[in-house]
């Protein structure tokens, strides 16, 4: 009653300007909220099958829910699952990940069974040493099973539950080698390893141990595309990007650093920590001592944690020297309980499958908490047992390390002439399984669009599958991250060959 | 440095710093007593003897034997080394195909091959912890609430609801129908809840159920399934004791259920499971997430890369659980196995005196103490308990860290140990129980002072140490300060 009378005189003319206008108004808005809420909630029901998928079974599914969810619940639509969920489900839109689903489709290339195939360039993998590997295990287990060194399998040793952050011996095993990666300088306690299944559940251990949701950590690009994954999806901590530049060979800048530390301040978001890789990846240059030290002195300074990646330190090629973040604290006075590193053996020893990675820190209350977190991220027992030995293995250690040095610069060699014979000049680096190639000059316009028609072109019509600089929120467009340890040099021409077409096709 | 760590101390996340992961209840003084004084025939014959930890090794000579006739399964010996570095650079969250097949092919002989699994369906989680966990993640977001039938695997409250936000809601129930779930209860909690405002996502049923042993008849099934349906809220059945069951009745898979029922919404099904349990390999940290939601399985299967299941064992796996007549025959015989030594155990009690439960599934039983309480209360319980840790020397679980509304039931492993250690075992219970007896008979003078001696024996000092590779199983879970539903006396006494 008391709204239709003001309507009315709304209606004819009287009422006054306030209730002719909030009146209408309101009613407007109240329905726009009826019919927001009457559209169901979900209106793609099922995202379209991935190509790697068999599809007949998930397609018979399909229909048969869909009708169910008719049945039962009208209109307001499907199953609520979490937040997370509805976006992380959703098709991959990351070039870094549709290559790789592109090449899992068609199979790899191959010369002889699949020489039309993609070549995969775009995965950081090591296959040049698997022989040295294949020799040791031969040896060392000649006889017995599961990798355990008495004739005699104790399964039960095995099979039993174990400490979810790892076995002390591997522990101890794993101190050793880090020692020796890193720098023999370097004494790495065993006491302060948490062992996880892989780098990946690393670094979210450490995000949620360091940071609640909301918060965020500054990171130097361009950056490994994992770490959006590993440190936004579940700990809900925010990757501020720290822009790095071709001029300075993509080197962190602290000023830079200093700034976006300001900003996010403004903006009400709390920093709490700055995550570097060292050996960087996708660039591969090595951070100096000096710029190490600045950025332990900048941590002090704002009071946030350094989390130092550095699952590539075993992966030199170059002359450069490597300096460990652990290299530094132990030397110098800086406060050895911000400072966390993360490894694993994905890269250095080419065991990404086993699912082996390290949390290193000097913070008590971090190593409680992680130690806590791996039960949801243990490394399997066997596994374990396997790789003891490997790693205690000082002369096969060396040895692998050498060779795999020695055989990664020989392809890296190749690979980079190659592409500076077709006019691909690359950033300098000396560790990783990669180059950091400038492309550039292939692009019609400074842009990501065309960046990544650049990429479509190398994947589709080239058949070769790079990760596109935009991926690694590069701020240059025109970098392409090439990974070639994949492939043998007989392999390198047949790839440069491919490049070069799409090359002459740019300049024409 | 002592300010300097105080303020890094500050910048830590709650997740590091609060008490949800629920470790530093007194709860844990069972493990610690097990620690400084583990049982060993020979070495320690008057150690504490575990019967608090779930792990089935009656049957593991079935699978080292079915590895040393099989060398190729393993990448180590000459016969498989060639698939080494295959094996090795492999890290797609998707799995080895045979592996999803052949874990597929298991789960459903599990279930009589009355269900068939789709492999594309399969999807990794880091044991079945990570695999609880990774479908929470999945299903809801912080603060809203999954419903759980007690007496409950205590580390749900950790494993469903530390990292994610959610609240576990257990609601009772009791002795009077056999601890059994029944609709009333369920709807009842659910009801509860939504006058909370408490967003209820789902329920989670354990199933055989942990620690009650028992499973879920056909009837119930159908009420519970036909309730979220009717709800729109998710059905998550961990399944990891599946097959453990030793006795009739015979096992009822939701999977099973859903099949008969065209109506039900496949969208809110979902099923952990794990090789644990059932053939006993916790160490291979080999947990699965099945659900019929595909938008579940895709997130879940990405999300899956923070708890993969190693390649090396992948590999093996895949080989041994595709020999068909292997699996036949070790399920068969685990199960006569876990029926001998459930039947020892009951019978032995028995005779002094004490029942259980009966149950017909699982790696224990649930033994009913409560006439053996000085008072039906939590202190009366963890009294019982610490005696029965420092002066039997056995490590049971007492029903509180359950969240068992009745005080005096107790959950005690069998599948863990050998044969003799279980004559020790029956032994010292049967001495406790009829000492306890004469006691009882003289006069209440010296009862008093019985009380007394046990009541000294009550303060366990226990030092900060954690013990991790026994916290597995057993931590109570931490239930949301806001939660409507009563909390147990062990939450509040620590609050």
């Amino acid at each position: 009653m008391r709204l239709i009378v003001p309507l009315q005189g709304v209606v004819q003319g009287r009422g006054g300007l306030i209730l002719g206008s909030l009146i209408p108004c309101a009613l407007f808005y109240f329905l726009q909220v009826y019919l927001k809420r009457r559209r169901p909630r979900n209106p793609s029901l099922k995202p379209p099958p991935s190509p790697s998928h068999s599809s007949s079974n998930l397609v018979e599914l399909q229909r048969s829910s869909s009708r169910s969810n008719l049945s039962s619940r009208g209109s307001i639509g499907t199953v609520q699952v979490s937040s997370r969920a509805s976006s992380i489900a959703k098709p991959n839109d990351s070039p870094y990940y549709i290559g790789l689903d592109k090449v899992a489709a068609g199979g790899p290339y191959d010369r002889l069974d699949n020489p039309n195939g993609v070549i995969q360039l775009g995965l950081s993998e090591n296959r040049l040493c698997f022989d040295l590997i294949e020799k040791w295990v031969s040896e060392k287990f000649a006889g017995s099973i599961l990798g355990t060194e008495s004739g005699n399998l104790n399964i039960s040793g095995i099979a039993a539950y174990q400490p979810c952050d790892g076995l002390i011996e591997l522990k101890m095993a794993m101190a050793g080698f880090m020692s020796r990666i890193m720098g023999r300088s370097v004494s790495i306690d065993p006491s302060q390893i948490v062992l996880t299944s892989g780098a990946t559940p690393a670094i979210e251990i450490l995000s949620f141990c360091l940071a609640d949701q909301g918060n965020a950590f500054l990171v130097p690009t361009p950056y490994y595309p994992g770490f959006d994954r590993d440190v936004r999806w579940r700990p809900g901590v925010e990757l501020i990007p720290i822009h790095c530049r071709s001029t300075d060979n993509f080197t962190l800048n602290i000023t830079v650093l200093d700034q976006a530390f300001t900003q996010a301040k403004k903006r009400g978001v709390k920093v709490r920590g700055i995550l570097i890789s060292n050996p960087a990846n996708p660039v591969g240059n090595l951070l100096s001592r000096e710029t190490i030290c600045s950025i332990l002195e900048f941590a002090q300074e704002k009071n946030i944690h350094v989390i130092s990646d550095e699952i590539f330190a075993g992966s030199i090629y170059g002359s450069e020297e490597f300096v460990s973040m652990a290299e530094i604290i132990e030397a110098e006075d800086f406060d050895k309980n911000r400072v966390h590193i993360i490894y694993g053996l994905s890269k250095d020893l080419s065991l990404p499958g086993f699912r082996v990675g390290v949390i290193y820190s000097h913070n008590e209350v971090v190593l409680a908490a992680a130690k806590r977190l791996t039960r949801f991220s243990s490394i399997s027992a066997p596994t374990q047992q396997l790789i003891i030995p490997m790693i205690l293995d000082t002369k096969f250690i060396e040895e692998y390390i050498e060779t795999s040095r020695r055989r990664t610069r020989h392809m890296y060699e190749i690979f980079v002439a190659g592409l500076n014979q077709i006019g691909i000049k690359c950033a300098k680096s000396s560790a990783g399984f990669y180059c950091w190639a400038d492309m550039r000059g292939l692009i019609p316009s400074y842009s990501e669009k065309d960046e990544l028609e650049l990429w479509d072109k190398l994947l589709n019509v080239a058949k070769i599958n790079v990760t596109p600089g935009s991926a690694c929120h590069c701020i240059e467009p025109g970098w392409f991250r090439c990974c070639f340890t994949t492939l043998t040099a007989d392999d390198i021409p047949v790839v440069i060959d491919r490049i070069q077409r799409v090359v002459e096709t740019c300049k024409s | 440095m002592g300010l300097e760590s105080e303020q890094s101390r500050l910048l830590l996340s709650k997740i590091a710093t609060s008490d949800r992961h629920g470790e530093n209840s007194p709860y844990f003084d069972g493990w610690k007593a097990y620690d400084r004084d583990p049982f060993h025939p020979t070495n320690n014959p008057q150690g504490v003897i575990q019967m608090g930890l779930a792990e089935n090794q009656l049957s593991l000579d079935l699978i080292e034997d079915w590895i040393r006739k099989n060398p190729k399964a393993s990448i180590c010996t000459a016969e498989g080394v060639n698939e080494f570095k295959n094996v090795a650079i492999f890290q797609d969250y998707h799995g080895f195909p045979e592996f999803r097949k052949a874990i597929a092919k298991f789960m459903s002989k599990v279930r009589g091959g009355r269900v068939t699994f789709d492999p594309e369906r399969i999807v990794m989680g880091g044991g079945a912890t990570g695999a609880n966990e990774l479908v929470t993640f999945c299903l809801a977001d912080p603060g809203d609430a999954f419903l759980v039938p007690s007496p409950c695997y205590p580390a749900f409250g950790r494993d469903l609801g530390w990292r994610t936000g959610v609240q576990v809601l257990p609601f009772q129930c009791d002795s009077s129908n056999g601890f059994q779930v029944t609709k009333k209860a369920l709807e009842a909690a659910y009801n509860k809840a939504r006058e909370n405002n408490i967003n209820v996502k789902g329920l989670i049923i354990t199933n055989p159920s942990n620690p009650l042993g028992t499973t879920l008849d056909r009837d119930t099934l159908v009420e519970l399934v036909s309730f979220i349906n009717e709800k729109n809220i998710h059905l998550v059945c961990d399944e990891i004791y599946a097959a453990t069951v030793f006795n009739s009745p015979n096992f009822v898979s939701v999977s099973e259920i859903i099949q008969d029922m065209e109506y039900v919404n496949r969208d809110l099904i979902h099923v952990v499971y794990s090789l644990s349990k059932d053939m006993g390999l916790p160490g291979f940290r080999v947990g699965i997430v099945y659900s019929y939601n595909d938008l579940v399985v895709q997130c879940a299967r990405k999300m899956s890369s923070f708890g993969l299941v190693s390649s090396q064992t992948q590999h093996l796996l895949a080989s041994m659980l595709s020999d068909e007549e292997f699996v036949e025959n070790f399920l068969k015989e685990s199960s006569k196995r876990l029926a001998k030594r459930y039947n020892t155990f009951t019978k032995g009690l028995e005779q002094v005196g004490i029942t259980c439960l009966k149950s017909n599934a699982g790696l224990f039983f649930w033994m009913d103490l409560r006439r053996l309480l000085k008072e039906q209360t939590i202190e009366g319980e963890m009294e019982l308990w610490r005696v029965i840790i420092n002066e039997v020397k056995l490590n049971v679980s007492p029903g509180s860290s359950f969240h068992c509304s009745e005080f005096g039931w107790f959950r005690v492993c069998f599948a863990n140990m050998d044969d003799e250690t279980v004559k020790v075992a029956l032994d010292r219970i049967r001495v406790f129980v009829c000492r306890g007896k004469e006691e009882d008979e003289q006069q209440q003078p010296a009862s008093t002072v019985n009380t007394k001696r046990w009541k000294t024996n009550l303060r366990l000092s226990f030092s900060s140490r954690r013990h991790d590779h026994q916290e597995g199983v057993m931590s109570p879970h931490m239930m949301s300060p806001h939660s409507p539903m009563p909390h147990s006396p062990l939450v509040r006494a620590r609050t």
